[in-house]
């Protein structure tokens, strides 16, 4: 298992070297630049402007010095765009923002997801099953972006019950909203994989043994078919924990939280370069990570995997 | 050396009858409204500022919270009108190259610092300043300070800037030009002072709430990066008994429609309107939904080098495209905000200059479509032999809705085909710049109240002319515009070369569109610039 997590570990160092050398030149390709603007600048104030970002260097050296910084001071640079900030100041105040709501959505997501697939199987066939496939369909019909003015229209316009929008450090009231939105879509399709494999662990020959050998029905789903039914569920929640981080691109906008996404996106419009890559490579990442985990997790889950 | 001497007139600032003692009894000392409990502003801004840097600012957010946190020479009335700031007043030589300015002895940093005529001078050096590299730096370079240009250039040390403190309240500026218009220029952020202390103990963290020192009426006491900053009554203010706004808090919120959302949900007190909302906003809010001019142009430019279309380079071709464009339709079905029609480059609206009638506005739209017809086919274009090209503009709902509009009466009227395409403004911008469309959109807001902050933009060595239209008679008149008395003829008659020689074709000119509470008092809507201070607005009690 040990050597098996250090293999998968170097593999991830490549991975985000490439990430960042081809987000690198991808941005550089990208037409205008940061100090590009309506009246353009005079040659002087952009060439003064660009000495002093280091944009007069050649590509590969900004590259190297890029990099150098990062490995060297954990410095990613400062934000063009935003003068008296730097771009690890920016991920460190909207990171965990973004983290809070998108943590929070994934709990909700799995717990509700999986509860309301579980309950749907063992009571197939049922009201409860067609009600839990129903709503599993409509949230999955609802992604954040429908979700986000469904949401504000109904508790902050009609019954004025929550804030539209903003952070005000995280308060539960400025919270549910985001949570709701980013979680909904999630919970339909985790419902829906937790549901099918339910059934189809509950449908195989142990689980049979195990109701043959007079097993109480708790039992045989907790001991027995809990384990096997959840692979599918794990290697799915993955890549959910890294749409829930990233897909908090529009809530984060949407809702005016002051979470990453704002700056994100602002950076690629503005051509804030370190900011863009820092976020990128930010969330490349905790993509590597995430799947190294529900790797593991598969691992442990189920041990003809771990070749 | 003889002077004129031209004062401003302090009794100008009805403030000056307020006393403190008046807000204690809860009503407006002038107006004698009864006024709010809770004297707290809240409005949304579009996007995060890009500073509160006087000397680095850029963006109109950002330059609305540096006009609170800092003071400048002179500030604007309600009007737009030049009352005093940290100046009472000012003399200008006979040659209109030099001016001094008078500084008033009260004024002080919110460290409790006196403010003097070296703090301007100290930002001043550094907005141009090749170490600092404002982006703002070409505003130095429009006010024609001595040596601006050498500095940029590196050929010369920021120290010998144009600019020097005679005693602690006395400046002297010296000009390269003579500049009519340059004391409307000192309203602007990149020329408001700079404490030098605070700036060498924290760099570029300088503006950081918690090392901030500013003159204004408000310090910054607050500031979440994407969601809120805050700012807070400065103690020092010299005017602080005669404000009555207690706390200003700026929400970023990106999507208007969710700003709009908010602002009825009662969370804000000022957001701007969606384009096309206003009629029916207006109908349901007759008090909060507000329309007023501003002082930016909306318009296309024909790229007039060889890249562009032959089409283009025939007047007659570029006449009727502009005759075609039904404006009235675009402000009125369109957009239907409060916008005007623009037969005339610069706005009408601006001060000190009247644009002149233009045969085109005299014109009905019928006799318009009629000589547009004429003058297209004269030009050799007809149904077997159409006119075609690309239009382009920035990625917005608003600038497709307009550019189908044009394109669907261009059509219609003179069987023109047009292909439409958007771009992201990065990208718009790069292409524009370097003369790779055909016809692309173009606006500006002026960066001053006078005209030449428009007509300047056609002048053949400007660097916003994306077109390259160059003709050297504008050139010629808008040089002799900078030293003139009498701007008027001389800025008509550049109107009259534009509206003869078509390099653009104008819309309309911008209204600023707001939800806008009724409890706000004060909101300057005859303020062309919008430049705005909280310090003479107040809320009234409900």
């Amino acid at each position: 298992m040990l050597a098996y997590t250090l293999r998968r570990l170097g593999g991830a160092i490549p991975t985000i070297l490439l990430l960042i050398i081809a987000s690198f030149f991808l941005m550089h390709m990208a037409p205008g630049g940061p100090f590009t603007s309506e009246r353009p600048l005079p040659p002087q104030v952009l060439a003064n402007i660009e000495a002093r970002y280091g944009l007069d260097q050649p590509l590969w050296k900004q590259l190297w010095d890029y990099l150098t910084n990062i490995l060297l001071h954990f410095d990613f640079g400062p934000s063009f765009k935003f003068k008296d900030r730097d771009v690890n100041d920016i991920i460190a105040q909207g990171f965990p923002i973004s983290l809070t709501y998108g943590f929070l959505s994934f709990l909700v997501c799995t717990i509700v997801g999986v509860s309301l697939g579980v309950a749907a199987a063992i009571k197939h066939n049922s009201w409860l099953d067609y009600f839990a496939v129903s709503l599993g369909i409509a949230a999955q019909a609802l992604p954040n972006f429908i979700m986000g003015p469904i949401l504000i229209l109904t508790f902050t316009l009609w019954l004025g019950w929550l804030p539209g929008g903003g952070w005000n450090g995280g308060q539960w009231q400025y919270l549910i909203m985001p949570v709701i939105a980013l979680s909904t879509s999630y919970i339909g399709s985790i419902t829906r994989i937790t549901r099918s494999s339910m059934l189809e662990t509950l449908n195989s020959n142990f689980i049979r043994t195990a109701k043959a050998k007079g097993l109480s029905t708790r039992t045989v789903i907790w001991r027995h078919a809990m384990k096997p039914m959840l692979m599918p569920v794990v290697s799915y929640l993955g890549p959910v924990f890294v749409y829930v981080l990233t897909g908090s691109v529009f809530v984060d906008l949407y809702f005016s939280t002051g979470g990453l996404g704002q700056a994100y996106v602002g950076s690629a419009l503005s051509r804030d370069y370190a900011v863009l890559l820092g976020v990128t490579i930010l969330y490349g990442m905790l993509t590597v990570l995430v799947n190294l985990a529900t790797d593991l997790a598969y691992a442990w889950l189920d041990p003809k995997i771990r070749y | 050396m003889t002077k004129t001497t031209r004062h401003l007139l302090a009794g100008l600032l009805t403030s000056t009858m307020l006393t403190g003692a008046a807000f204690a009894a809860g009503t407006h000392p002038v107006t004698g409204e009864a006024l709010a409990e809770d004297q707290t502003f809240t409005y949304r801004v579009l996007d995060e500022h890009s500073s509160v840097d006087p000397q680095v600012v850029e963006d109109v957010s950002g330059s609305e919270i540096v006009r609170d946190l800092f003071e400048g020479l002179l500030s604007q009335d309600e009007e737009g009108n030049l009352v005093p700031g940290v100046a009472t007043g000012y003399t200008v030589s006979d040659d209109k190259m030099t001016y001094t300015f008078t500084l008033r002895d009260n004024a002080k940093w919110s460290n409790g610092e006196p403010v003097t005529a070296q703090d301007f001078v100290f930002a001043w050096q550094r907005a141009v300043d090749p170490e600092l590299g404002s982006p703002y730096a070409w505003y130095m370079e429009l006010t024609s300070v001595v040596n601006v240009a050498e500095i940029l250039a590196g050929d010369k040390a920021p120290s010998e800037l144009g600019v020097k403190a005679i005693d602690d309240l006395t400046l002297e500026v010296s000009l390269s030009t003579p500049l009519p218009y340059f004391p409307q220029m000192v309203t602007h952020a990149t020329t408001f002072p700079a404490p030098q202390a605070v700036i060498e103990a924290h760099g570029d963290q300088w503006t950081r709430p918690e090392n901030i020192v500013s003159n204004g009426a408000y310090v910054l006491t607050e500031h979440k990066p994407q969601e809120r900053s805050v700012r807070e009554r400065n103690a020092m203010y010299w005017d602080n008994d005669n404000t009555i706004i207690d706390k200003v808090v700026a929400l970023v919120i990106n999507d208007e429609n969710v700003a709009l959302t908010r602002y009825l949900a009662g969370e804000l007190d000022r957001t701007e309107i969606p384009a096309g909302q206003f009629p029916r906003l207006q109908k349901e809010y007759p008090a909060e939904a507000i329309s007023f001019p501003r002082l930016c142009n909306y318009y296309y430019t024909f790229n007039l080098t060889e890249d562009g279309p032959e089409a283009f380079q025939d007047v007659n071709v570029r006449r009727a495209l502009s005759l075609a464009v039904d404006r009235s339709i675009i402000t009125e079905k369109v957009l239907a905000g409060g916008q005007t029609e623009a037969f005339s480059f610069a706005p009408v609206s601006i001060a000190n200059f009247t644009p002149p009638a233009s045969e085109m506005a005299d014109m009905s739209q019928k006799e318009r479509d009629d000589l547009a017809k004429q003058l297209l086919a004269e030009a050799g274009y007809d149904s077997s032999n159409p006119l075609s090209f690309k239009m382009v503009y920035n990625t917005s709902e608003a600038h497709q809705k307009v550019a189908v509009a044009m394109s669907q009466m261009w059509k219609q009227k003179l069987g023109v085909q047009v292909e439409m395409a958007n771009m992201e403004w990065k990208v718009f911008l790069e292409e524009r710049g370097n003369q790779n469309f055909e016809l692309a959109r173009g606006a500006w807001c002026g960066d001053y109240n006078e005209a030449s902050t428009f007509l300047d933009l056609l002048q053949s060595s400007s660097g916003y002319n994306d077109g390259k239209f160059a003709s050297e008679r504008l050139d010629e008149l808008m040089a002799s515009a900078r030293t003139s008395d009498d701007t008027q003829p001389i800025y008509a008659e550049v109107e009259g070369i534009i509206a003869t020689e078509v390099p653009v074709i104008p819309i309309y000119h911008y209204a600023g569109v707001y939800m806008m509470d009724s409890d706000v008092g004060n909101w300057p809507v005859n303020n062309v610039e919008q430049n705005w201070y909280s310090k003479n607005l107040y809320k009234i009690a409900k």
